[in-house]
């Protein structure tokens, strides 16, 4: 069987490429992108008429939210520990991770972000199809973490996407990500409350 | 008729289910077939490193504990060690009994995550990582009666431990000791004779032995390929010539083997707890040691077994209170150089479980 | 134990096979010189006294002067290690031979340097940037970046 063998792209290009796009992506970063929390303001929700649909379908959209696995370090681990049967997360219905963000509606970034790893975070962010939540899980997606002086380190991951939630330590207890989750519920069920 | 085929380009990207963190490969396929292999690594690069020459050397140890995030405290115990040797410094006994029953607590979990995870690729989605989980939950409420923490321990310092056992820990750790071998033996039951598991692991992927030495391969990588090279028997670091244990070895160096040298591992890894419990002297946990450290000038390479392979300090020190270069000696960046050897010729079902055999963390790939 | 050998016996062994090549030699360390790098670690790799078929860590030290290569080598059949070094005084383009058509280990290890402290290493297949991307301005590991 005669194989003909097409030229491909070769490995030196498309590491210029990335690298080429990871520098405009770090020129583009200066500024953190504000956090949308306008649904903390409590005169907004007394001038809004809501009907019991509404109230209905958004508080059954918070309680079967579908998180993404985006571990990248030592976070993730105790990600898992919260999936796993002692903090169970799946009581609160998010118990299968999905891995492709077309199927998710929330990203729990864990873990140090790199610059190298940044327009991958803001591909898979993207991705996901709207409404979408995004928690900072750990010291390291807040603020960058014992790393801030660090040459390749982002300071802090709302440089890339506007973040939700944000829950320290380092790395936070399951319990503390749990009271995160709670809080993306609470915003959940306001937010839409919000925007009627 | 003649079939035009190409080869085709795969990338399986830094968010992917089983690429254990942040690792991006290359593939080029021929079908399913695997012909070339290029691993794309850097996506979790911190600058550890460089971090390094700008702290005392007791600022560095929080750094080292998110190196190897799954066993944190040898990494802790890797760098007080070399630091030790560099100073000429003495440990009180109670510290170094302490140091390797943390040490060996360590070697069982993160074997127990690396058991579990390889399973998870095989296909056996999350039941056996949550049967190992169990185990580690218990332990890891142990590791916070100690130090207050779950994860990144920081509990070593130069000159012995940072703080003492409270009086709950022993009696805890007895017990906890004591069920192991029934749980070892549990999961020995279930897993080592289930036919997918043979099917898809023996033979597969086989990493002969002059390879293994000449790449330098080290922990239960090499010793699955049939050297018998143990840092705590070859070149013993601490007490552990006080030790009686056997390490295992493996026969063809394929998947299977380095699954039964890590289970293997851990029944020896029980073995010395016991000893160590029964033999822990009482009396101080740390030297007297000053705070700003300044060691003489000269440097150091200390290296020991952390349960996915050698992990090396290599600190030189010009009678500072920062070390003038500090570089880490990854076991799992040297061991992923074996890749793309075992992998040609194989599908990509069997790319992925070989990834997962040798065990990564990506903390420790790209500081 | 891992023995650590002598340097200075090792060091006059090395001289008789080839001459030339041993800058220093003390207690701890033997120093080549880098353009005879490669023959000095073909000798104690073949040699059956020395054998040393196992090349642990492999790592480079910027002294604003030098640069300084260091390599770590054991044999596993007699369970004895030696260190090697050699030096390097061009700051620009520093250049060593590379070692991995003997030690396999030194692929990505040499990368690393490359990336990060800038020596060039002739011989070596691949030589490209590891844990950086194409494009990064700069070494960081080098004492005068930042």
């Amino acid at each position: 069987m005669e194989v003909e063998r097409y030229p491909m792209i070769p490995s030196n290009e498309i590491d210029a490429a990335e690298g080429l796009m990871i520098n405009s992506m770090m020129a583009a970063s200066q500024h953190p992108i504000p956090d949308p929390d306008s649904w903390l303001d409590e005169e907004l929700s007394r001038n809004v008429l809501i009907t019991t649909v509404d109230y209905v379908l958004d508080w059954a959209r918070s309680r079967s939210v579908f998180p993404l696995m985006f571990g990248l370090a030592c976070c993730a681990f105790e990600m898992i520990g919260t999936a796993a049967s002692r903090f169970d997360i799946a009581r609160f219905g998010m118990d299968i991770f999905r891995w492709s963000p077309r199927q998710a509606d929330l990203m729990i970034v864990a873990g140090t972000l790199t610059w190298k790893m940044a327009p991958a975070v803001k591909l898979v962010y993207e991705q996901m199809a709207e409404p979408k939540w995004v928690i900072a899980m750990g010291q390291c997606t807040i603020s960058g973490g014992p790393f801030r002086e660090s040459y390749s380190v982002v300071p802090g991951i709302n440089r890339i996407v506007p973040v939700d939630v944000y829950v320290p330590g380092c790395p936070p207890r399951p319990e503390g990500l749990l009271h995160g989750i709670r809080k993306i519920h609470e915003k959940i069920v306001k937010e839409s409350i919000q925007k009627a | 008729m003649a079939i035009k085929t190409e080869p085709f380009i795969l990338n399986m990207g830094p968010q992917h289910p089983s690429t254990h963190g942040v690792f991006r490969m290359r593939v080029t396929l021929d079908g399913e077939v695997v012909v070339d292999l290029e691993p794309v690594i850097g996506y979790l690069h911190r600058g550890i490193e460089k971090l390094g020459e700008t702290r005392t050397y007791t600022q560095i140890i929080p750094l080292t504990d998110r190196l190897d995030y799954v066993a944190s405290m040898t990494n802790n115990l890797a760098y007080v060690l070399a630091v030790e040797k560099l100073t000429g410094i003495e440990i009180p006994e109670r510290g170094e009994y302490l140091r390797i029953i943390m040490a060996e607590t360590m070697r069982i979990s993160s074997h127990l995550m690396a058991v579990g995870f390889f399973l998870n690729d095989l296909g056996a989605m999350m039941t056996p990582v949550l049967y190992m989980w169990r185990e580690r939950e218990k332990l890891l409420d142990l590791y916070e009666m100690v130090c207050g923490q779950r994860l990144t321990y920081n509990y070593m310092r130069i000159g012995g431990v940072s703080h003492d056992v409270p009086e709950e820990f022993l009696p805890a750790l007895k017990k906890w000791v004591a069920e192991m071998p029934r749980f070892i033996d549990e999961y020995d039951q279930l897993l080592s004779q289930n036919e997918i598991l043979l099917a898809r692991t023996k033979g597969v992927c086989i990493l002969p032995k002059e390879t293994a030495v000449n790449i330098a391969a080290s922990g239960p990588v090499l010793r699955a390929s049939g050297v018998k090279w143990d840092l705590r028997k070859a070149d013993p670091y601490s007490i552990y010539d006080r030790f009686d244990f056997e390490i295992p070895v493996g026969a063809v160096g394929d998947n299977y083997d380095r699954y039964w040298v890590r289970m293997q591992e851990m029944r020896q890894s029980v073995c010395i707890l016991e000893q160590a419990i029964a033999q822990l002297p009482e009396g101080e946990v740390c030297a007297k040691v000053p705070q700003l450290l300044r060691p003489p000038v000269g440097e150091v390479y200390g290296h020991i077994e952390a349960p996915k392979g050698e992990l090396g300090f290599y600190l030189v020190s010009d009678n500072s209170i920062a070390p003038y270069r500090f570089h880490i000696r990854p076991p799992t960046l040297i061991n992923l150089t074996a890749l793309k050897d075992m992998v040609v010729g194989w599908k990509v079902a069997d790319l992925i479980i070989t990834f997962g055999s040798i065990d990564v963390c990506l903390g420790e790939i790209d500081r | 134990m891992t023995t650590a050998l002598n340097c200075e016996q090792v060091a006059k062994k090395i001289a008789k096979a080839v001459p030339g090549a041993v800058v220093a030699a003390d207690k701890a360390s033997v120093v080549a010189k880098s353009e005879s790098l490669y023959q000095v670690a073909e000798f104690l790799k073949n040699t059956p006294a020395f054998d040393f078929d196992y090349l642990t860590n492999l790592t480079a030290v910027d002294y604003m002067d030098y640069f300084e290569v260091v390599y770590h080598l054991i044999s596993l059949k007699h369970n004895h290690s030696l260190v090697l070094k050699t030096r390097c005084r061009d700051r620009d383009k520093p250049v060593v031979p590379s070692v991995v058509s003997l030690w396999r280990s030194a692929d990505f290890q040499e990368r690393e340097i490359y990336d990060l402290m800038g020596i060039s290493f002739d011989g070596h297949p691949n030589l490209k940037r590891l844990l950086l991307w194409e494009g990064f301005v700069g070494h960081p590991l080098r004492r005068d970046y930042l």
